[in-house]
């Protein structure tokens, strides 16, 4: 093994610089994909425990394609193959943006979405059914007991799952690198080939995503010792 | 819509140059998945074992590596063996077997996890009570603990399965020519119609994921019957 380790040469100067702006660019497009997949995943939620038919299978059939194919071959679709699905206008406002990102972008919402909506529905209904017919027979709409017995409860049980998409969305988003979004995978192979010193990035850069993990993991327990286990379930 | 460029190149979506040429398509997919599942099954079930044992020199290191490999993106560790492995070894691996061992290691410290939750998740009368009738530790977690255990863990190791069959797609970045390569070639040779062969692709992954998926809620809810409990 005759390998020069620069350590020096990842850490500072360009190639540092290259990483910093590789995270920057992961955690972008990590942090605007779980806000819109929050949102599409909370609709897609609703629609599964609404009492309409067609709602339910659409939800049924969206959280089960989605969650059955390859994140890759899905951002391929909507990279390669969306042109000719998507509305003119849609395309046309599509390819004033950073195109590359927001294929990136669509793909992780529309992927993560899937699996945020089943979180949110198995936290719904693993709420005791006794706790709705109560607030019910206390006098509450349905609305009501919704707005306030099921879905605080529902909501702390949905939070460490949550924390958990964010982190795989996190490490997930290194896929878009196959289309040039430059995140932090991109700038680690960037390097690689620019210097053959691949070792160093690939370290520095899986230290970075082991970093993040741990962080969010300790939150997650954190939360789990001190609030889950003052409510009832 | 160009579906026939689809229909053409079925076959080789299927089974890639097969018989003439290399096996890819579908079939180096599920290849993958079943190497990989079978290999992940053997690290896991020791990682996982290690994991939940009070010797500390043992649980430390199984810890070390379920945190690494879980907080590392598996496209991460596959540039990680593909290009360390002539700096380690002094000779590039074929990317086919570079893959597998990525994926072994990836999905064994998942399976580790699911190891670890189905022995503490099992009553612990059970270790009990075959203490109490003259088996040793050894031989109340060999004969006792551990069959009951990987029984109940069933579903979850087909639900892992599904995710490394959805995971050998990323093989396709170092090379190796399983389903998403062959869609790639295509594309890349006819030009005209990637939206079909995505879209036929992703139908061809969800009809074998869909269907394990079944399989396993199927099976969790027969397992359900025979569970020992805690009453």
């Amino acid at each position: 093994m005759n390998y020069q380790f620069d350590w020096k040469l990842v850490l500072t100067g360009e190639y540092g610089h290259w990483i910093l702006q590789g995270l920057w660019i992961t955690l972008e497009i990590s942090a605007i994909s779980i806000l819109f997949s929050l949102i599409l995943g909370t609709i897609i939620a609703v629609f599964r425990i609404s009492r309409v038919k067609p709602l339910i299978w659409i939800s049924a059939a969206y959280t089960e394609f989605f969650r059955n194919t390859p994140l890759l071959v899905q951002i391929f679709f909507w990279y390669f193959g969306s042109y000719s699905i998507l509305p003119e206008f849609v395309n046309k406002w599509l390819y004033q943006q950073d195109f590359e990102f927001a294929a990136g972008v669509i793909a992780l919402t529309v992927y993560t979405s899937a699996f945020i909506a089943e979180d949110i529905r198995s936290g719904i209904f693993s709420i005791p059914k006794t706790q709705l017919e109560a607030s019910r027979a206390c006098g509450l709409s349905f609305l009501q007991a919704m707005r306030f017995v099921i879905l605080p409860q529902a909501f702390r049980i949905i939070i460490p799952p949550l924390i958990s998409q964010f982190l795989n969305v996190i490490k997930n988003s290194s896929l878009v690198m196959t289309i040039g979004v430059m995140d932090l995978t991109y700038m680690a192979r960037q390097i690689e080939s620019y210097t053959f010193h691949g070792f160093e990035a690939f370290t520095v850069s899986t230290l970075i995503y082991i970093f993040i993990s741990l962080i969010v993991s300790f939150i997650v327990t954190q939360y789990n010792n001190r609030v889950l286990r003052l409510i009832p379930h | 819509m160009h579906w026939d460029v689809v229909w053409n190149n079925f076959e080789y979506f299927l089974i890639g140059a097969y018989p003439q040429g290399p096996l890819g398509g579908l079939a180096m997919s599920i290849l993958l998945a079943l190497g990989g599942i079978f290999g992940a099954f053997w690290v896991g079930l020791a990682a996982g074992l290690m994991r939940i044992s009070k010797r500390r020199w043992l649980r430390l290191p199984a810890v070390i590596y379920i945190e690494i490999i879980r907080g590392t993106p598996l496209l991460m560790l596959i540039f990680w063996f593909y290009f360390l492995a002539p700096i380690l070894f002094g000779q590039a691996l074929p990317e086919a077997q570079c893959a597998l061992v990525a994926l072994i290691i990836f999905t064994g410290a998942y399976i580790a996890e699911i190891v670890r939750a189905g022995v503490i998740a099992l009553p612990k009368g059970q270790t009990e009570a075959a203490r109490g009738t003259g088996l040793s530790l050894f031989q109340a977690q060999a004969y006792v603990v551990i069959p009951q255990a990987l029984f109940n863990m069933i579903p979850s190791f087909v639900n892992q399965f599904v995710s490394l069959t959805k995971d050998t797609s990323l093989a396709f970045l170092i090379g190796v020519n399983e389903l998403t390569k062959t869609a790639t070639q295509v594309n890349n040779r006819t030009l005209t119609a990637p939206t079909e062969i995505f879209i036929t692709i992703a139908v061809l992954y969800f009809i074998v994921c869909y269907v394990l998926t079944e399989f396993s809620r199927r099976l969790e809810k027969r397992i359900n019957r025979y569970q020992a409990r805690n009453r």
